[in-house]
């Protein structure tokens, strides 16, 4: 699909007018671009299998290597955000629920459908201009140009300074949705006959909202949890744009802009495998948790 | 069910009425109400603050950047109802056939849709947008493809328990056709629902554009609120603190956006009060 591009990753990889015919045959042959397309597609999937994913246009190296080295930078800011705005979620969710039609359930619920259709990177873009304004924290990249670190304490306080607002903002774009499934999810579990019964035979109401409710609430939230994962995957990418965060998402945003297939493949590669990665475990989890969508026993 | 009377009795409804008109009419009469033009460029006021000549002040080529966001709705309301009107016709026609039809055919549309719910579209329409050509037209039909997915697996889900209703068996013993059946009985059923699910994607639609165009991907011609938020992205304006630039057009979309929210929740609640109850079916 990316072939369909117009322009030629020949002329554009090697712009230089001192390369003849025959230069240009022998590159072609070592990318192996003479051959025809599904011969190309057919040699990719067999590399991509062997973990080579070939060499990216511009940066002139192995893909699955610069691919590494933006994974880990993604993950900083991924792994932290997601369990952060996870816990968030289901924190304020919850009293949202408990109190539910309550002026504090008002307030949440209209809070987390605001926060829900901030746009990404406009929300990055503002807390960039109120830091400009009011914090002065640094608003790109990881790390500090050319600083000599003292000791890697330093360097990781030069991260976190960094990563700051990146974090922030990957946390409050997906939490508004989070907090809103969560109750909704606590307030339909809470028409159940069982919770009911629980009532009835005279539990307080404190009681009932953390034995009853929020043990059967669990299994939505799971479920929810892995999609809330493909989310801020996707919200990654836009922040990451914003912020000039070197990684994943920076790298498709920079792979598009100059015209670097291999590297694009790579990337929406990666990321496909990871969301599907996360909806496996989760489906997995989900079986451990509920005997009932267990079906090894038919 | 009088329409004036629903509008009256639900207040969500009339306040996203209200919004969702505003910019409608605003995005039909900016011609006339737009103090600048689209090329007015002024040299001697660049990136001014808001003062009372320009509201929101003017960007790096000396424009009015109130009459740029007026202008732009246009472009972002026709993207947005466009892609989600296409991509709602495709996930309708999408959920009636996997819902319907049961077999290879509804096994082979649910893994699609699986698919595409799974996949970050977003990831999905920057890959697409800068490999095919990046007109608007594209680009709306790039929107409409990658997003019907969640729509069909609701169509289906209804069409599934339609199928099972005793009038629908009674039509199917009495020998009439399934094009008939869909026609009479499924498509009557699913249709206030697809609707709503039009409604609901409008702004889904709306931020996809504008992300797109602000992540360079999508000609920056038509101009579109994400065509200032590129440029304002692009011009510096973030890291030198113009939020006269950046901040607007995003607030302007916000509401937008919740304005278009709040009418198709409401009507969802109008047209489906058994929804009100519902309980999520287990995954």
């Amino acid at each position: 699909m990316f072939r369909l591009l117009p322009g030629d990753p020949i002329s554009l990889m090697f712009r230089d007018l001192r390369l003849n015919k025959d230069q240009v045959d022998y590159l072609m042959r070592v990318f192996g671009l003479d051959k025809p397309l599904w011969e190309q597609y057919f040699i990719y999937i067999i590399n991509a299998l062997r973990g080579n994913l070939g060499i990216s246009f511009y940066y002139k190296q192995p893909v699955s290597g610069i691919l590494i080295e933006r994974l880990v930078n993604t993950l900083i800011l991924l792994i932290p955000s997601t369990i952060c705005l996870i816990l968030l979620g289901v924190v304020t969710g919850s009293i949202s629920a408990w109190k539910k039609n309550n002026f504090i359930d008002k307030f949440i619920s209209g809070f987390s459908l605001v926060l829900y259709t901030l746009p990404t990177y406009w929300l990055g873009g503002l807390l960039i201009i109120l830091s400009i304004y009011f914090l002065r924290l640094p608003v790109t990249g990881m790390y500090n140009y050319g600083v000599q670190y003292s000791g890697l304490i330093d360097k990781i306080a030069d991260l976190l300074t960094h990563m700051l607002l990146p974090f922030v903002t990957l946390t409050l774009v997906s939490y508004g949705s989070f907090t809103m499934i969560t109750r909704s999810a606590l307030v339909d579990i809470s028409t159940e006959d069982f919770v009911k019964a629980s009532y009835a035979i005279g539990y307080s109401e404190k009681r009932i909202f953390m034995r009853v409710l929020l043990k059967n609430v669990s299994l939505p939230i799971l479920s929810m949890s892995a999609i809330a994962i493909g989310t801020s995957v996707a919200g990654a990418v836009l922040t990451e744009t914003v912020f000039a965060w070197p990684g994943v998402g920076r790298l498709i945003y920079d792979a598009v802009m100059n015209r670097d297939y291999p590297l694009l493949q790579g990337s929406f590669l990666i990321i496909s495998i990871s969301v599907v990665l996360a909806n496996t475990i989760a489906d997995l989890l989900y079986g451990i948790l509920d005997p009932r969508v267990r079906t090894g026993g038919q | 069910m009088n329409i004036l009377y629903v509008i009256k009795r639900n207040s969500e409804m009339k306040a996203g009425l209200i919004i969702t008109c505003l910019f409608i009419v605003l995005a039909l009469i900016a011609p006339y109400i737009a103090p600048y033009g689209v090329y007015d460029t002024d040299p001697s006021s660049i990136l001014k603050p808001p003062s009372f000549t320009h509201l929101f002040g003017t960007d790096e080529m000396g424009r009015d950047l109130f009459s740029l966001n007026l202008y732009a709705l246009k472009f972002t309301l026709l993207v947005g109802i466009l892609s989600a009107v296409i991509s709602s016709t495709i996930g309708l026609f999408m959920g009636i056939l996997s819902g319907y039809f049961s077999g290879i055919l509804d096994w082979l549309i649910t893994r699609v849709v699986d698919f595409l719910i799974s996949i970050p579209a977003i990831v999905l329409m920057i890959v697409m947008g800068s490999v095919f050509s990046s007109g608007v037209l594209s680009i709306i039909l790039i929107i409409a493809i990658l997003s019907w997915a969640p729509i069909a697996r609701v169509i289906r889900s209804i069409v599934l328990s339609v199928k099972e209703l005793p009038f629908v068996q009674a039509a199917k013993a009495l020998g009439a056709s399934d094009l008939w059946i869909i026609r009479k009985h499924i498509l009557p059923s699913v249709l206030p629902m697809t609707l709503v699910l039009t409604i609901l994607s409008i702004p889904n639609a709306i931020f996809s554009y504008a992300a797109l165009v602000f992540m360079g991907v999508g000609s920056v011609e038509e101009l579109n609120l994400g065509t200032i938020l590129y440029y304002a992205y692009v011009s510096g304006s973030l890291s030198s603190g113009r939020w006269w630039y950046f901040i607007p057009p995003g607030l302007i979309l916000v509401t937008l956006a919740i304005g278009i929210m709040l009418v198709g929740r409401a009507l969802e609640r109008e047209l489906n009060p058994r929804l009100r109850e519902s309980k999520p079916e287990p995954i």
